[in-house]
């Protein structure tokens, strides 16, 4: 007699859960094509305006391969390397953050804030000015201690299983220690050494080259796949642990290869354009709250991420009269959002993602 | 009483000891004439500048450490200190701002505006780490005070790197150190710590009574908002004073209040006094470590403490149960 009943009732539920995900995958995807859109403008805008002003037409031809005369110089050797390494080191902290936000399920728990930046600077900082490292050294050295901080975070908070709070609180104490190696080598260097090394603190493109573009290319090419296809163990993590387990997920196997698939991208992304301050904080939330509850925020975040930088850089560069490293301008927006959190979470309680 | 005698021994031990390791060591017999004021060799040179660096370290270590054990009896947090609080953060850019808008150069108008800074950000960290469900937890307030002092550095450098001669000034004060400091800088910021000094000693019963919970305290009779308020008032004049004068250095207020509690027990009245002593037998020993540890060149005292109490914190984290954070 039930199941009669039930029957059509099975079937109504079925249709609206299927309409329901339907409904989600079409906003998660007009979300994500938005954005992406809009940070293809926003790349288009930082290769035409500028000192000189170049039509699309000009720029067009220098992206195929065409002599423009002086565009060729201005675009394809000044603005085209600075540009790509701008969306993709937004890319990198983009989405290196949201899975570390994800996972500890706080806002506040960015890759910036909880040392891993920090530990990539110290090392490339010290292999700037004490050991006189050339790029390519210094940015093999800042991804493994970058590596290695995660690592050390990961271990020192482990005890009988991975404590979310503990790890934050153990990286903001890692992150102390870096930044006393920082300030101390900083003060040590010669003069002609700190423009180098002043890149490591705040995250700096003025000297963008296509050599320091490649390895984060690469590295959004092999691991930014790589993430994507572990969104889905992600957004079960994010439910807590014991409901990972439950539902069948290796708890500890899945956070550790997100976290080094995302340290590796936050990494490479440090070592092209040093810690451009607040990206990952801004980036992932950002993303969450355009989409709402739908979908894995990850390549949303990274689009956020790579947006934030472009339009960061392009305002330090031309707003201000001086050059200002674009690390300045996302750590100052931070302040204002810190506050935004603040004002939010006394209404919802608390600082989730 | 004992650990008070022992601690007042071990202070003049470090004493001693300052001004006699360094680049240059010296023979006792040197050690008194620097003192009598003879400069006529280096030594005794080296003794009359390695005084008031002696004294400074003291005075600043005894106002970090009581500063750190009034903040983690006022909000009751075990991890509360000036530099994961972004206390020192909040000072240092209100320094710079004044170096760089206002011509600040005095040393008294560094100690008056990094107080300002350190009272603007404490309150901002503590606003922005209590309001929402559950208040103002160890953890949130740790997090509010790392992504704090991550904006005010950012702020910092806004301000810093279109001024490079603030900047050459800033990179050696941001370590953290008392190298520089004259009989001058000392008499300027001894009134200021002795303030705050009294502030927070006056506050230590009321504290004790805070560390049984609101609700309680209130019930004992207690104001508790007021207490709250003046004892912190009172480290964060200690904050910020020894901050402008010394730079930020961290750590130092953490450290020392737990190993103190562990050996006097809870009660302020007794924590502070001996968190003073501690404070500044720790900060002068790192200083000492940084002077000898890479001869001829010295590690700021700044760079040293972060050493030594970024791995204290993290062993108080991994001891604490952090469902109770």
């Amino acid at each position: 007699m039930s199941t009669v009943v039930s029957e059509p009732h099975v079937g109504d539920a079925l249709s609206v859960v299927q309409a329901g995900r339907r409904r989600r995958r079409r906003r998660w995807a007009l979300v994500t094509g938005i954005l992406a859109l809009t940070v293809v403008a926003a790349f288009a805008v930082s290769l035409m305006f500028g000192q000189t002003f170049y039509t699309p037409a000009e720029v067009w031809g220098v992206l195929t391969g065409h002599r423009v005369s002086g565009a060729s110089f201005t675009v394809g050797e000044l603005r085209l390397p600075r540009a790509v390494t701008a969306l993709l080191t937004g890319l990198c902290f983009g989405m290196g953050g949201v899975v570390f936000q994800s996972m500890l399920r706080n806002a506040l728990a960015s890759p910036d804030v909880i040392g891993i930046n920090t530990g990539a600077s110290a090392a490339a900082v010290f292999g700037i000015v004490v050991l006189g490292l050339g790029e390519t050294e210094v940015s093999v050295m800042a991804m493994a201690a970058a590596l290695a901080v995660a690592l050390s975070i990961y271990l020192l908070a482990y005890r009988k299983g991975g404590s979310g709070p503990r790890l934050i609180l153990i990286g903001i104490g890692v992150a102390a220690m870096c930044q006393a190696v920082v300030s101390y080598v900083i003060s040590r260097a010669a003069e002609w050494d700190l423009p180098a090394a002043m890149r490591w603190i705040t995250g700096n493109l003025n000297d963008a080259t296509w050599d320091r573009a490649l390895p984060v290319a690469g590295a959004v090419i092999v691991l930014g796949p790589l993430l994507l296809s572990l969104a889905g163990r992600l957004e079960i993590l994010r439910m807590g642990d014991e409901t990972a387990a439950a539902v069948g997920l290796p708890v500890e196997r899945s956070r550790l290869l997100l976290i080094v698939a995302a340290v590796g991208l936050l990494a490479f992304g440090t070592a092209a354009a040093g810690p451009i301050a607040f990206v990952s904080f801004l980036a992932g939330p950002i993303a969450v709250r355009l989409l709402g509850p739908v979908g894995s925020p990850i390549l949303p975040a990274g689009l956020v991420g790579a947006l934030l930088v472009l339009v960061a850089d392009f305002c330090a560069q031309y707003a201000f009269g001086t050059r200002l490293p674009v690390g300045v301008i996302t750590g100052v927006l931070g302040a204002p959002y810190l506050v935004y959190l603040l004002v939010r979470s006394s209404r919802s309680g608390g600082t989730t993602l | 009483m004992l650990w008070v005698a022992l601690f007042v021994l071990a202070l003049a031990v470090v004493a001693v000891l300052s001004v006699t390791f360094g680049a240059r060591d010296v023979a006792p017999a040197d050690i008194w004439a620097g003192l009598t004021g003879s400069t006529d060799t280096t030594s005794a040179a080296a003794v009359s500048k390695r005084v008031p660096r002696t004294i400074l370290a003291m005075l600043v270590g005894a106002a970090l450490a009581v500063a750190g054990a009034v903040l983690q009896g006022a909000t009751r947090n075990p991890l509360a200190d000036p530099q994961i609080l972004g206390i020192n953060g909040g000072a240092a850019l209100a320094i710079v701002t004044g170096i760089a808008f206002f011509g600040l150069n005095s040393a008294s108008g560094y100690i008056w505006v990094g107080m300002i800074g350190a009272a603007g950000a404490a309150l901002f960290v503590y606003a922005v780490g209590s309001l929402g469900r559950g208040g103002p937890t160890p953890l949130r307030l740790a997090l509010a005070g790392a992504v704090s002092a991550v904006a005010f550095s950012s702020l910092l450098s806004a301000i810093l790197l279109p001024r490079i001669n603030v900047m050459s000034v800033f990179r050696f004060w941001q370590v953290g150190g008392v190298g520089g400091a004259t009989p001058e800088t000392i008499l300027q910021v001894l009134p200021f710590l002795l303030v705050g000094l009294v502030v927070c000693l006056a506050s230590a019963s009321s504290l004790n009574t805070l560390a049984l919970g609101d609700e309680l305290a209130a019930g004992l009779g207690a104001r508790v908002r007021t207490a709250r308020v003046t004892a912190s008032a009172g480290a964060v004049i200690l904050c910020g004073a020894a901050t402008a004068v010394a730079g930020p250095i961290g750590f130092v207020g953490l450290v020392v209040p737990h190993i103190c509690r562990l050996l006097v027990g809870v009660d302020h009245r007794w924590l502070l006094p001996v968190s003073a002593a501690g404070g500044a037998i720790l900060l002068t020993v790192s200083d000492i470590v940084g002077r000898i540890i890479a001869r001829p060149e010295e590690i700021e005292v700044g760079i040293v403490t972060a050493l030594i109490g970024a791995p204290f914190f993290i062993a108080l984290v991994r001891r604490q149960r952090m469902r109770a954070v």
